[in-house]
């Protein structure tokens, strides 16, 4: 009896999320379909009635100058967002629904719809619509879709933990209580790790950092996995954003690095002479660890969020392309895809940790090895 | 391509944003948590150490109970031992002391009993001298004539006449 109300209340919600994907994505699917022919009147040169997925989840998981709500019928939703471009000292800043979705220019300024510049401002010559090839791209610093996810994640993490660290400070010496209660056991795990890897002694003032690193990741790999406004935008899975976070971890490492850790890789020990000597092989090798360290840091989480995006939308993307072929063929295959999307969003959420984690561990652990006494 | 091409206007923002809240963490929440948190680990340390030194302390206290314990156990059993060892040789005693009075008794009585029997035999004695003279009286007094007679009549009377 209670087994069977437990496989109904698992299968309840599997059904009322499949019925509930299933109508807007008959819509949308129609939509995309006119929306694209009404493109094709724009331009008529350009033949996409189709659907095309790889350029779907291509946009999606890219930055982008607006933040695409929904497309319906006759016209797109989306948030415009400011565009900053600083060409030759001169400061540019105008919204991006000037552009009209890449449809217009403006200041001189286009979107590049083509080429090796796609989704990138141009110049364009005079007020046409034409590229300026010579011209040098602009310094973009416009607040795109990542960077405004940036901004909201971290004023989100803010309150979260400001708020967190006055219920410390009110409820002194007590038992932790709500928000608190639910973000301590991280904070001690991640405290817990760094004390492992780092020692005892030392790992106090990579606390901060370490514990930024960890919630900063976390946070914005779930906010990530939301599909709707303040989420959706592939901020971890932005190759400029792990890049970012390596290289902090990579010149912490370089700064807190003591002689023990420079000899050993000047002049690695317990190796026969002849690796150094006359071919210095074994310097250069770890001279590239030091390298590749951070680097690996930074192409693990950029490919591990970017891939968990990927599959989710090639899940819903089959709908879509079956529904191109036959509607009820998108209906059923609908049911078979939103059951493999709910699926991966689980494991996306066990990612979402365990990247954070990851991240998180491997940089304490290279702190660690930077300031490891002789042994 | 553009995948992996790290944009440089969102590497300004990230680096500025990320150096900003690790600044603005560090400063109002990660300082005062692990303080807090720091602060809590070392006052449940000292409650347990306090706990062990109080359950050590209560086990001492407990041993030294035991050990009273003990202790009166044996002076009640040294007690007990020492009133059955006084029992018995107040017993004892009073067996020797009456063993003694009875053999007093006993001698005593004995002593007498020899003295009555002298006495009695003395008395004997003196009555059979007394008869003997009787006799001897009566004998001078009607054999004087017959010689014959007197001699056969005190051979006869000695013969009748015997201590015992």
């Amino acid at each position: 009896m209670l087994l069977q109300k437990k496989r109904l209340f698992i299968a309840l919600p599997l059904i009322l999320l499949s019925v509930l994907f299933l109508s807007p994505s008959s819509v949308l699917a129609a939509g995309e379909k006119e929306e694209h022919s009404g493109e094709a009147s724009h331009s008529p040169g350009q033949e996409e009635e189709k659907f095309n997925a790889g350029i779907m989840i291509i946009d999606h998981i890219v930055d982008a100058h607006e933040w695409h709500i929904l497309s319906t019928r006759t016209r797109h939703v989306s948030i415009p967002l400011p565009v900053i471009l600083v060409e030759q000292g001169k400061v540019h800043t105008f919204m991006s629904s000037r552009f009209h979705h890449g449809h217009a220019s403006y200041k001189g300024f286009k979107l590049e719809t083509e080429g090796k510049n796609e989704g990138k401002i141009v110049r364009v010559i005079g007020d046409s619509m034409e590229t300026d090839q010579n011209a040098p791209l602009p310094l973009d610093l416009s607040i795109t879709k990542n960077v405004l996810a940036l901004f909201i994640s971290c004023i989100l993490i803010c309150i979260i933990f400001i708020s967190v660290a006055r219920s410390y400070r009110k409820r002194e010496g007590h038992a932790p209580k709500g928000l608190q209660s639910i973000l301590e056991p991280v904070i001690l795990f991640v405290r817990d790790m760094a004390r492992s890897s780092i020692g005892d002694h030392k790992y106090e003032r990579f606390m901060p950092y370490l514990l930024t690193l960890f919630f900063f990741i976390f946070f914005n790999n779930l906010i990530g996995l939301v599909p709707f406004f303040p989420g959706g935008a592939n901020l971890t899975g932005n190759i400029a954003v792990t890049m970012v976070m390596a290289l902090i971890t990579f010149i912490i490492t370089t700064f807190v690095g003591n002689r023990n850790y420079w000899k050993h890789i000047y002049n690695t020990p317990g190796v026969p002479w002849w690796l150094k000597f006359p071919l210095p092989l074994m310097p250069l090798v770890e001279l590239m660890g030091v390298f590749t360290k951070p680097f690996i840091l930074m192409i693990r989480l950029f490919a591990n969020i970017t891939a968990g995006h990927i599959i989710m939308l090639g899940f819903i993307s089959l709908i879509f392309i079956f529904g191109n072929i036959n509607i009820v063929l998108g209906y059923s295959v609908s049911v078979v895809s939103i059951l493999f999307a709910v699926f991966m969003g689980l494991l996306e959420l066990l990612v979402a940790f365990i990247q954070a984690y990851v991240f998180t561990l491997l940089s304490s652990l290279y702190f660690g090895m930077a300031m490891e006494e002789h042994h | 391509m553009e995948l992996i091409t790290p944009g440089i206007g969102l590497i300004f923002w990230m680096t500025l944003s990320f150096l900003l809240l690790l600044f603005v963490l560090g400063k109002y929440a990660w300082k005062p948590v692990m303080k807090a948190l720091k602060k809590r680990e070392d006052n449940i340390e000292d409650a347990l150490r306090a706990a062990e030194r109080t359950r050590q302390e209560m086990k001492e206290l407990k041993s030294e109970h035991l050990q009273l314990l003990a202790e009166a156990r044996d002076e009640k059993d040294r007690m007990l031992r020492d009133a059955k060892a006084i029992k018995e040789s107040i017993i004892e005693k009073a067996r020797t002391e009456a063993n003694a009075e009875y053999n007093r008794i006993i001698e005593s009585a004995k002593e007498s009993i020899h003295y009555e029997k002298m006495a009695a035999i003395t008395d004997l004695k003196n009555q059979l001298a007394q008869l003997s003279i009787e006799i001897a009286e009566k004998v001078l007094t009607e054999e004087l004539s017959r010689t014959e007679k007197q001699k056969h009549l005190i051979n006869k009377l000695i013969d009748e006449v015997d201590i015992n």
